[in-house]
C-alpha cells in the first residue's frame, strides 16, 4: 500500500482531473447552471443538468483551475456560502424535477475568509447537510482529489459514496493536524498516515461504499480509463438506487450516516461502526 | 485542603472573590466576559432544581485510528472534566416546561465532536422526536474531534441529520452559542436551531481566526466573529447576557408550547 503522504500528492496533482473533466466525459448535452439567487455565482463550485447516459441528471462538485491564473479565479476550489448555496439550489431543482444528484467533491476545505464568515460559511453547509439528508431523489457522490473536511461532506451527504484509488477524505489537511499535533507541518506524512484519510482506510472504516481504481500511477495519466470506471461505478449505483421510492431512499439515507462513529457502552458492550 | 477564595477574570485580569463572581452567574462585573461554564453549573443556571435526568451517559469513546497522543487525552479529560465525555444530554425542566437538553463541556478536549458526542447528540434530538419534547442546546466546541479522524466528520452529517428527525415531528430546536462555538459543530446543529440565541460576547465561526488570518494574510476586523458581528450579519435571532438568558428560553419554550392552528406535515399536499 501506499505511503498515505504519497496519496496526498497524488490527490493534489496539479494535472488530475477536475469536476469539469469529468463532466465532459460522463454527461452529454451538459448546461451549466450558475448563482445561488442570493449573492452571487460561485467559481469554486461548477454545477448543472445534463445525460448521463440517458438518464436527465444534475452533476455538480467543486471546480480548481487547470492552472494557476484560474486557480485564484476559483479560489483553488474553496467554496464560499454561495458555492454550497448554488449546490442546494441545484439539488433542490433535481428534486423537483425527479432528477437523480451526482456531486464530485475536490476541495482543499470551505474557503476561510472574512466574506465567507460574514455571510454564513457555517450556517450554509450546515443547511446543505440537513437538506441533503431529507432529499428525495438519489444522490452520488465520488471524491475525486482531495475531500476537505466540512467543505467536502457540504455537498458529501449521499446514498452512495466512492472515492477514486488516490483521493483523500479527512477531517483535517496533514499539514493542519501537524502543526496542532506536534507545531510542525513538515511532519504531514505521518499526520497522513494517522488521519487515515486514504480511500482504502475509508472503506475500512465504512465511511465509503466504494473505491473506483486508477490504472497506473493515477487518474492525470490514464484519465480517459479512469472516467470509464467512474462511469461504471455511477451507472450502476443509480440502477440500484432509481427503483427505490423517495421514503425508502431518505430512510436507508438516515441510517447510512447515522450508524458511522465509534464508541463503547460502560457496562462492557461495545460498538464500533 | 485550600478553599479557593479568588478567581481571575481572563479577559481584564481583575480579581473577584469566588463568592461574588458565582453570584454574578461567572460574569466580570468589570468588563462583562462571560467564563465558561461547565455542565454542571449550566444546568443548575438554566434548570428547575433537581429535575435533571441523565441520558446516554454510558457512552464512551474508543481510539478508532490509533491515533497519537488521543488515548492519554481522553483519560485527562475523563478524570478531570465532569466526567461525561464532551457532552452532557438528558431531560430537565426550565420554567416548569419539560425539555430535552444537551450541554457542551468545554472542559473536555475543549468540547470537540467525536464519535461519542455525534451520537449523544443524535440520540437526544431522536429521544425528543419521540416524546414530542423540543430540544434545549448549550453549545460550545473547537469543532471536529482530528483525534477520530473521518469518522469525527461524519458526526455532522449525522446530526443535521436527525434536527430534521425533530422537525418532523414538528418540535423546535433552541440553541444557545457560547464562546467558542467554532468548526464543524457549527457547520452542522448548531446553526440549525429554530431559534438560535448567542451569550454576549461569544466567538461563533465556522474558520478559526488565526486559519482566516493565515490565508487573507490581512488583519481581522474588531469584533469579527463575536455574537454582536453575526448578530448584525444576521446569523443569530438574539444576542443576551447570561443573567436574561434563562428568562429568554422559558419566554420562547411557552410560545411553542401550543399551537393554535394545526401544522400540515411536509410533503402532505
Amino acid at each position: 500500500m501506499k505511503p498515505a503522504i504519497d496519496v496526498v500528492r497524488l490527490a493534489r496533482h496539479p494535472k488530475r482531473p477536475t469536476s469539469r473533466d469529468f463532466i465532459e466525459y460522463l454527461v452529454r448535452d451538459f448546461v451549466e447552471l450558475h448563482g445561488d439567487r442570493r449573492f452571487a455565482d460561485d467559481p469554486a463550485i461548477i454545477g448543472g443538468i445534463g445525460f448521463f447516459d440517458s438518464i436527465p441528471v444534475t452533476i455538480l462538485g467543486h471546480q480548481k483551475g487547470r492552472n494557476v491564473k484560474e486557480n485564484i479565479r476559483r479560489h483553488f476550489g474553496m467554496a464560499h456560502p454561495e458555492g454550497y448555496r448554488k449546490a442546494l439550489r441545484l439539488m433542490k431543482q433535481a428534486e423537483r424535477f425527479g432528477r437523480p444528484v451526482i456531486t464530485l467533491i475536490d476541495t482543499p476545505g470551505a474557503y476561510p475568509g472574512i466574506g465567507a464568515e460574514e455571510r454564513g460559511q457555517a450556517e450554509a453547509i450546515a443547511t446543505n447537510l440537513y437538506e441533503m439528508s431529507g432529499l428525495r431523489v438519489p444522490i452520488v457522490a465520488l471524491v475525486t482529489g482531495e475531500g476537505g473536511s466540512g467543505g467536502a461532506l457540504g455537498i458529501g451527504v449521499a446514498d452512495r459514496v466512492y472515492m477514486l484509488a488516490n483521493a483523500i477524505y479527512s477531517v483535517i489537511s496533514p499539514e493542519g493536524c501537524a502543526s496542532i499535533l506536534w507545531k510542525d507541518a513538515g511532519k504531514a506524512p505521518a499526520a497522513a498516515e494517522a488521519l487515515r484519510l486514504r480511500a482504502v482506510d475509508l472503506k475500512e472504516l465504512g465511511v465509503i461504499d466504494g473505491i473506483v481504481a486508477e490504472p497506473g500511477e493515477g487518474a492525470h495519466e490514464h484519465p480517459g480509463e479512469t472516467m470509464s470506471h467512474v462511469r461504471k461505478a455511477i451507472a450502476a449505483a443509480l440502477q440500484e438506487l432509481l427503483v427505490l421510492d423517495a421514503e425508502t431512499l431518505v430512510q436507508r439515507r438516515y441510517d447510512k450516516f447515522r450508524r458511522l462513529g465509534a464508541f463503547t457502552l460502560d457496562d462492557g458492550f461495545s460498538e464500533l461502526i | 485542603m485550600l478553599t479557593r477564595l479568588f478567581v481571575q477574570c481572563p479577559q481584564c485580569q481583575t480579581t473577584h472573590f469566588i463568592s461574588f463572581f458565582k453570584s454574578a452567574d461567572y460574569v466580570c462585573s468589570r468588563c462583562g466576559h462571560h467564563s465558561r461554564l461547565d455542565p454542571p453549573r449550566w444546568i443548575k443556571q438554566l434548570c428547575n432544581r433537581g429535575t435533571f435526568r441523565s441520558l446516554f451517559a454510558n457512552l464512551k469513546s474508543l481510539d478508532p485510528l490509533g491515533f497519537p497522543q488521543y488515548r492519554e487525552k481522553l483519560d485527562v479529560a475523563e478524570r478531570t472534566a465532569s466526567g461525561w465525555e464532551a457532552v452532557v444530554t438528558g431531560t430537565a425542566e426550565i420554567g416548569d416546561m419539560p425539555v430535552a437538553l444537551a450541554v457542551m463541556d468545554p472542559g473536555f478536549i475543549m468540547a470537540s465532536m467525536g464519535s461519542v458526542v455525534g451520537e449523544k447528540i443524535a440520540r437526544l434530538l431522536e429521544y425528543a422526536a419521540d416524546r414530542g419534547l423540543p430540544v434545549v442546546m448549550v453549545i460550545c466546541s473547537g469543532g471536529a474531534r482530528m483525534q477520530e479522524g473521518i469518522l469525527s466528520l461524519m458526526q455532522m452529517a449525522k446530526t443535521a441529520a436527525a434536527v430534521r428527525r425533530l422537525h418532523g415531528k414538528r418540535q423546535p430546536l433552541i440553541t444557545v452559542l457560547t464562546d467558542p462555538t467554532t468548526g464543524g459543530v457549527t457547520a452542522s446543529f448548531a446553526m440549525l436551531g429554530d431559534v438560535s440565541i448567542a451569550e454576549t460576547g461569544a466567538l461563533i465561526g465556522f474558520a478559526g481566526p488565526r486559519v482566516i488570518q493565515q490565508t487573507i494574510g490581512q488583519k481581522l476586523p474588531p469584533g469579527f466573529q463575536t455574537a454582536e458581528f453575526l448578530l448584525e450579519k444576521g446569523m443569530l435571532d438574539i444576542v443576551v447576557p447570561r443573567k436574561n438568558l434563562r428568562a429568554t428560553l422559558v419566554t420562547i419554550l411557552k410560545i411553542h408550547r401550543t399551537r393554535p392552528y394545526p401544522v400540515r406535515r411536509r410533503g402532505d399536499e
